[in-house]
């Protein structure tokens, strides 16, 4: 039994299964931003080649920096967006775990990186790092609330606090999800913040402050950050995958429906690609002024508009 | 009482932001920039000096070298000296021939400044489209001169060179694939939500300022100021050739973007116009070894601005003295300026958009006094014996040295 659980956290559909697919979004990711720009893009095993180089360098930890929670901070991230995953139904209505509220619970754990790369870039004491984690948290007050909002008015619709029962209600009535698309665009907005790809690289705009948060940080440590910030890419996307277009689960374990998770979370990843490719990074006061102004008023629509709908349709 | 949010930041004299080393601190509160501080002299590499240990001819090459963008400017603006000491009358051909390749090498260091410019903003897809399509002009330039940079087409009397009828159509043809690049830029430059957001407003440059600070090209004239040497004092082919001066009068990055793009397309028109008016005849005349004693100033208007070269003879085959002034060093004093009350997110596209070139800047060295409030100026012998002497203090005798490799040297 206990065997069983381990299997299921820490092989598939757990740690190595998020993080050999983390590996091969990025890998996507790169190839797609690459070919858009014109340019030829890495080989397929070029973000494993990145991790194992990585992990076979040195750590160099500042010496003015708290060694404990310059240490730590990555791993905390690490472990977090893990257990997020294991929250998600991905081609089965079910999820690992479930339970009432596992929604709630899915987007702060999807929150703790953030605060860890915060911690991490504020105790690792170089003034470059410092700039990039209080950007970090100053951003995260801005994306935070469209994205739980844009998220959370689905689950208004579907009138449940848990993920399973989300797709079983938008499995019982097919068309639904196009109501949501609304607030899958302020989601998807809103999820390149927190994957601080551009325009909202903000907290770790190569030209202004070198690496932001990262500046500091080397060998195994980097590698697990830019881990987490892979597995954080294609738990956000499933997480939108399962929230907006949650069909093709009433497959249950056939091999079909795990085609269509990773074609869902693919064809968000892409997105999020074209996304980053044709725009300019904004400034922090844009950024911000951008989310208050366009996404949240955008996503407070999405939530009326669902409030209504469940009224009309649900008698 | 010291300001506790104050703080400083380095940029400098290694950061992604600048492309050449060169050491700038900010005084930051917050994200705000309270104050800026340049230090200039950290690739300083003696230019002027070797070059009066030189030939005129070696000089060329070595002038060529003070900047990998714009080599043929600066070799044309210590050219021209020389010829005005000289009195040499180039031949027609070989001056329509330094225009062209000066304004082949203007396209290509716009294009690469605009790419620099949206790596900067964090555009990283105007980075690779625009340095794609800088390509075809460096192929030119290539298949004209045989180098991409460093064209080492000048020679004192003429250019080296001459150009080919078919060269010549592959010139023009360039031309049409650039110019309609072009005006897609312009596109994209002035109508990009995100790129127009970045630029507008950042690093603003009033005329006033811009004329007391002495800004020089597409820096100056995006602040309204009417000045461009190919018009205002020609030399080669521009007295000949019909252009426009681009001005704007939005005197902030924007700007700037703008006169560098439609400047891009003023270029056009001058290759077009120097491939189709050129002259038959040689391309050299012959320069004497030794140049007279005598003086001159060379002016060129190079893709950053106005270079100015002052050369002094003194009748043998070296110069007496070669002073080189990058457009980038007019230019700087302004960045300290347009940064002012800015963010320090603004720092890099205001540095790059006076498109500095640091490392044909950099003459001046300053050495710090080990008593910090000491200055003194101390000749050179003195500081040679300071060194000699430092480095014994140190343990170190470069006297053994010397020896032993003079040792080896026989062996």
């Amino acid at each position: 039994m206990i065997g069983e659980q381990l299997f299921l956290i820490l092989i598939f559909p757990g740690f190595l299964f998020v993080s050999i697919f983390g590996l091969a979004t990025q890998f996507m990711d790169r190839k797609i931003y690459a070919r858009l720009q014109n340019r030829v893009g890495p080989p397929w095993f070029q973000p494993l080649a990145d991790l194992i180089k990585l992990l076979a360098k040195e750590d160099i930890v500042p010496c003015d920096a708290n060694r404990a929670m310059f240490t730590a901070t990555p791993l905390f991230a690490l472990t977090a967006v893990v257990s997020a995953f294991l929250y998600l139904p991905l081609w089965t209505p079910h999820s690992l775990y479930s339970f009432s509220g596992d929604i709630i619970v899915v987007l702060y754990l999807l929150t703790i990186p953030t605060l860890a790369f915060f911690i991490g870039g504020w105790y690792s004491t170089s003034l470059f790092a410092r700039l990039g984690s209080v950007r970090c948290l100053t951003q995260m007050f801005a994306y935070e609330v469209p994205l739980f909002m844009g998220i959370l008015s689905a689950a208004v619709l579907a009138n449940t606090w848990s993920l399973a029962d989300m797709v079983h209600f938008y499995g019982a009535h097919p068309w639904y999800w196009m109501f949501n698309i609304p607030g899958f665009a302020v989601a998807l907005v809103a999820l390149l913040g927190k994957l601080e790809k551009v325009p909202f690289d903000i907290p770790e705009a190569e030209t202004e402050i070198v690496a932001g948060v990262f500046t500091e940080y080397s060998g195994r440590l980097l590698a697990i950050l830019k881990l987490t910030l892979d597995i954080e890419m294609v738990v956000g996307a499933a997480l939108l995958a399962c929230v907006f277009f949650p069909f093709g689960m009433e497959l249950g374990s056939s091999p079909l429906a795990f085609v269509v998770f990773v074609l869902k979370v693919l064809a968000i990843i892409a997105m999020l690609s074209l996304c980053r490719t044709i725009v300019a990074r904004l400034r922090i006061d844009q950024m911000i002024n951008f989310c208050w102004k366009y996404l949240v008023p955008l996503a407070i629509l999405q939530l009326l508009l669902n409030l209504i709908l469940k009224g009309v349709l649900t008698p | 009482m010291p300001d506790k949010n104050k703080f400083k930041i380095p940029i400098g004299p290694q950061h992604p932001a600048l492309k050449e080393p060169e050491g700038f601190s900010l005084a930051l509160k917050g994200e705000k920039i309270m104050g800026v501080d340049i230090r200039l002299g950290y690739n300083h590499r003696g230019i002027e000096k070797a070059c009066e240990e030189r030939t005129y001819i070696q000089d060329l090459y070595l002038i060529e070298r003070v900047c990998g963008i714009c080599s043929h400017s600066h070799s044309t603006c210590f050219v021209q000296a020389v010829e005005e000491i000289a009195g040499l009358d180039i031949p027609k051909r070989a001056r329509y021939i330094r225009t062209l390749i000066g304004e082949l090498e203007r396209v290509h260091s716009h294009l690469l400044w605009l790419g620099v410019a949206g790596h900067e903003i964090g555009f990283d897809t105007l980075l690779m489209y625009t340095w794609r399509d800088r390509e075809v002009v460096m192929d030119i330039l290539a298949a004209l001169t045989g180098n991409r940079v460093n064209y080492g087409i000048n020679t004192i009397g003429g250019v080296r060179r001459d150009i080919t009828p078919d060269q010549c159509k592959d010139v023009l043809a360039a031309m049409d694939i650039l110019e309609e690049r072009t005006k897609y830029y312009i596109e994209v430059g002035t109508q990009e939500t995100t790129i127009v957001k970045r630029l507008s407003g950042v690093g603003v440059l009033s005329k006033e300022a811009a004329l007391k600070l002495d800004a020089v090209g597409p820096t100056a004239r995006a602040s309204g100021v009417d000045y461009d040497v190919r018009r205002d004092d020609p030399y080669a082919a521009y007295g000949e050739l019909s252009f426009d001066v681009i001005t704007d009068d939005h005197c902030d990055v924007y700007g700037r973007t703008v006169v560098r793009l439609k400047e891009l397309m003023e270029s056009y028109k001058i290759i077009r116009q120097a491939v189709k008016n050129m002259p038959d005849g040689p391309v050299t005349v012959r320069a004497p070894r030794k140049i007279p004693a005598g003086e001159a100033l060379g002016r060129y208007e190079a893709p950053r601005g106005e270079d100015v070269h002052f050369v002094k003879s003194n009748g043998t085959e070296k110069p007496e003295r070669v002073k080189v002034r990058a457009p980038t060093l007019a230019n700087v004093q302004a960045v300290k300026h347009m940064l002012k009350d800015r963010f320090l997110a603004d720092m890099p596209i205001v540095v790059a958009a006076i498109d500095p070139c640091f490392s044909c800047t950099d003459r001046a060295i300053s050495l710090r006094h080990t008593d910090k409030n000491k200055k003194e100026i101390i000749d050179w012998p003195t500081l040679r014996t300071y060194g000699i002497s430092w480095y014994k203090s140190q343990g170190i005798d470069f006297a053994g040295l010397n020896k032993q490799l003079l040792e080896r040297i026989k062996q």
